[in-house]
């Protein structure tokens, strides 16, 4: 089942006119001509549609918050500064078919009333903005963007604003500022975006692929999408798969398939590189927490993980990990599990904007200790000493970039705790190059 | 509205702030505040020094809030509950805040001016550990002078954001900003081009900790050692309501005059801080009274503590009390407390 990418290898599906052969733009129409905001609105809440950036809140949900004053603007954001390390599947969408993300913004906007509407890519990404901005252009000539949108009375303009490639600037509130052209640091919430956004006006930021996915709601009804999928966990989500697989890429799965399924089947990622077998995964982007094998495909419970919100979180964090921005990073028994954290650490050290004490300090503390571990010199009580500064940064921060820098380093403490213990007891083997750890007898399945 | 705070119940107006309403029942139970200040619009929320439980959001909807909520901007909603000095995840959370503020800060308090009046030592004193865990490299900067008068240490900031609210707000033309992100973020003017305003002075008051100084009184003396006098003249820009900082006879430096909580009551302009430096140029009024944020005020580190419930209450559970002849009347002495009203 394919949704956002169904079209995706059609030859020049980027030019407007492919675009609209193969049932493009048909949304926009029924929407506009047929439908008013609000019927739009419910479809998408029925359709329970979840926020694909990374925290799944309900994306019709997200929209009736919308607070609507008399004479005030609202707007749409779009969120295409994509920059969680594993996660690349919005780059994939917006380069292979700009329009898919285009009309979907023209439905969006439409429910929500808004009248500008901004697609804030992120800044590395030049060649993506300039395809987003031709295909832009050949939506006004066609006069689905503009005035009086296929004369029905509804104006709409789109702009397309390149970040400076800064993480933080995905964080919702950093991303108005950025877009406002202030720097780049997060708000204090309460007031939220959709009371006092961009400008001071009500605003709803979207990921790419939950606004690109409102048109095919809009076209079959919310009731299609919501019978794809289990549970609360509906639709379509567009997975980046990368690491020590047969088939790195972007793959759309229909919620609800195994893990098991995901990793080993040919359709998707095709199993493990040969000679290898697997040792971990994260499996929603960078920031989520990082599972064992044994932990991945199956539940606490013994039974098998699902690709859903719910089940790749069942456990808690003591087994569990989140479905996050669907940026799956699968590694095999030739990682080091502490190199890879640092990475991950000093990632965060990199991206913390450097507003509130705990994110700013924290992140750099962690990364020194943790380096200080990989290159041989750590000491026992920088193990304990990781999960107590874990600790202290996450929730206390004012955005979730604490919580972010905070689980990666938690967690790969919480299920290969003994790797770290072996850099401290072992510093000699431990910083041959290439040196990774087996823990004697590992299960590492398959 | 009723909030409320450590067991204290008040009436407050609708739009109060959780840290305004603890200041009004006194400094027993209000929360540290490194980065807010009151007279600055915007500031606050940053430094997480002043994060409390909120055990109950309102009347309405009694439920707690999941995450420890910054006291400096949250507005209170009435029936709120709030738990600071009695509530251990705050305590555990605010060392932790401690830790982290320090952790890049060089500790080189015997030769920083700001020592005795420091909101960072005062701070770290009150809620921190005595230990630290870090064996890591600081993050080290070169002084840089901002103009003739003011000296940049960025080794010492916490990035409270407050000089470059007022360089905002009460200057014009401001080329004063934060750089570079994370903690290799510094304070800076655009292209270290000097700062060079009428009232760019007050960004030396408003800083809590030694990161911007006063340099026509650096190294001159130590704050414990000088007698803060109010005293005014009649300027033409600002209200000309000034302190005197003598050593001897001698003024030795010119501040605005500050609110117990170490915030300014006016801003007072270059001219009054830097070059108005003999009595004769002001009308004495009498001696300043200390707010609490300074060591001159007596016994400053040994009496009057806050003593909060939580740890009294603690010790009596896991130590056993020593029989002997010493003083313990301050574990139950409830004076510190203030008289409900």
């Amino acid at each position: 089942m394919k949704i956002l990418t169904q079209h995706i290898d059609v030859p020049g599906i980027e030019t407007i006119d492919v675009f609209m052969k193969n049932g493009g733009y048909k949304a926009v129409e029924k929407a506009i001509k047929t439908m008013t905001p609000d019927e739009v609105t419910e479809e998408v809440k029925k359709s329970g549609l979840r926020g694909r950036g990374g925290a799944g809140f309900p994306v019709g949900m997200k929209w009736s918050f919308l607070a609507k004053p008399e004479g005030v603007p609202r707007y749409l954001v779009c969120n295409a500064d994509e920059s969680e390390p594993g996660t690349f599947k919005d780059h994939y969408l917006m380069w292979k078919t700009p329009h898919t993300l285009i009309e979907g913004m023209i439905v969006s906007s439409f429910a929500l009333g808004a009248n500008t509407s901004y697609i804030y890519v992120r800044g590395e990404l030049m060649y993506v903005i300039n395809i987003l901005e031709k295909a832009i252009q050949e939506a006004y000539d066609k006069g689905l963007l503009g005035k009086n949108i296929l004369g029905s009375g509804y104006d709409l303009d789109l702009f397309v604003q390149p970040g400076g490639g800064a993480y933080i600037c995905g964080e919702e509130t950093a991303l108005l500022e950025s877009l406002e052209g202030k720097r780049g640091n997060p708000r204090n919430k309460p007031p939220f975006p959709a009371v006092k956004g961009l400008w001071q006006s009500p605003t709803v930021v979207n990921n790419v692929e939950s606004i690109s996915a409102t048109s095919w709601i809009v076209n079959n009804g919310g009731d299609a999408y919501a019978a794809i999928g289990v549970g609360r966990s509906t639709g379509t989500k567009l997975i980046s798969a990368s690491g020590h697989i047969k088939k790195p890429g972007v793959y759309e799965i229909p919620l609800g398939i195994t893990v098991e399924e995901f990793i080993y089947s040919d359709a998707y990622c095709g199993g493990i590189r040969d000679g290898h077998k697997l040792k971990a995964v994260v499996a929603g982007g960078s920031s989520v927490p990082i599972l064992s094998a044994e932990n991945i495909l199956t539940t606490e419970a013994g039974e098998k993980r699902l690709m859903t919100y719910e089940s790749l979180s069942e456990g808690g964090f003591a087994t569990g990990t989140m479905l996050g921005s669907g940026g799956f990073i699968v590694m095999d028994e030739t990682t080091c599990i502490v190199h890879n954290t640092l990475t991950f650490a000093r990632f965060y050290h990199h991206e913390s904007c450097g507003q509130c004490s705990p994110c700013r300090e924290g992140t750099g503390w962690m990364d020194k200790v943790i380096k200080r571990i990989e290159t041989g010199k750590g000491r026992m009580e920088d193990i304990d000493l990781l999960v107590d500064v874990a600790k202290k940064i996450e929730g206390n921060t004012i955005c979730p970039l604490g919580d972010a820098a905070s689980w990666p380093v938690a967690a790969a403490i919480r299920h290969f705790r003994d790797e770290f213990e072996w850099h401290v007891t072992h510093p000699e083997e431990a910083t041959k190059p290439g040196a990774v750890y087996m823990r004697p007898g590992a299960s590492w399945t398959k | 509205m009723k909030v409320t705070i450590d067991n204290i119940t008040l009436e407050v107006e609708p739009g109060t702030t959780i840290m305004q309403a603890a200041r009004m029942i006194g400094p027993e139970v209000a929360p540290p505040a490194m980065c807010y200040y009151e007279p600055l619009k915007g500031s606050g929320g940053k430094c997480r020094a002043c994060l409390v439980k909120v055990t109950a959001g309102s009347e309405k909807d009694p439920r707690p809030m999941p995450k420890l909520v910054p006291a400096c901007i949250t507005a209170v909603q009435d029936g709120m509950i709030v738990e600071n000095t009695v509530n251990e995840q705050v305590l555990e959370t605010r060392k932790g805040i401690v830790e982290f503020l320090l952790l890049n800060h060089p500790l080189d308090c015997p030769v920083c001016d700001q020592a005795g009046e420091c909101h960072l030592q005062d701070f770290s004193f009150e809620h921190g550990v005595s230990s630290t865990r870090t064996v890591e490299d600081r993050n080290t900067f070169e002084p840089v002078d901002l103009g003739d008068n003011i000296k940049l240490n960025m080794n010492r900031c916490i990035l409270c954001y407050r000089c470059v609210y007022t360089a905002d707000q009460i200057t014009d033309g401001r080329v004063h900003g934060v750089m570079h992100r994370g903690d290799h973020a510094e304070i800076s003017t655009y292209i270290e081009k000097a700062i060079d305003n009428d009232f760019s002075g007050n960004v030396i008051d408003v800083c809590p900790v030694g990161a911007l100084t006063d340099k026509t009184y650096r190294f001159k003396s130590r704050v414990w050692f000088s007698k803060p006098m109010d005293a005014h003249c009649s300027c033409d820009k600002c209200s000309g309501n000034v302190t005197l900082w003598y050593r001897g006879d001698e003024v030795i430096r010119v501040t605005g005059r500050k609110n117990e909580w170490g915030e300014l009551k006016e801003f007072i302009c270059n001219t009054c801080r830097f070059d108005r430096k003999k009595t004769s140029d002001w009308t004495i009024e009498g001696p300043t009274n200390v707010s609490r944020h300074s060591v001159i005020s007596a016994n400053k580190y040994g009496a009057g503590l806050i003593r909060p419930a939580f740890p009294i209450a603690q010790a009596a559970r896991d130590y056993k009390l020593i029989d002997d002849d010493r003083d313990r009347s301050f574990l139950t002495n409830q004076a510190s407390l203030p008289a409900k009203k």
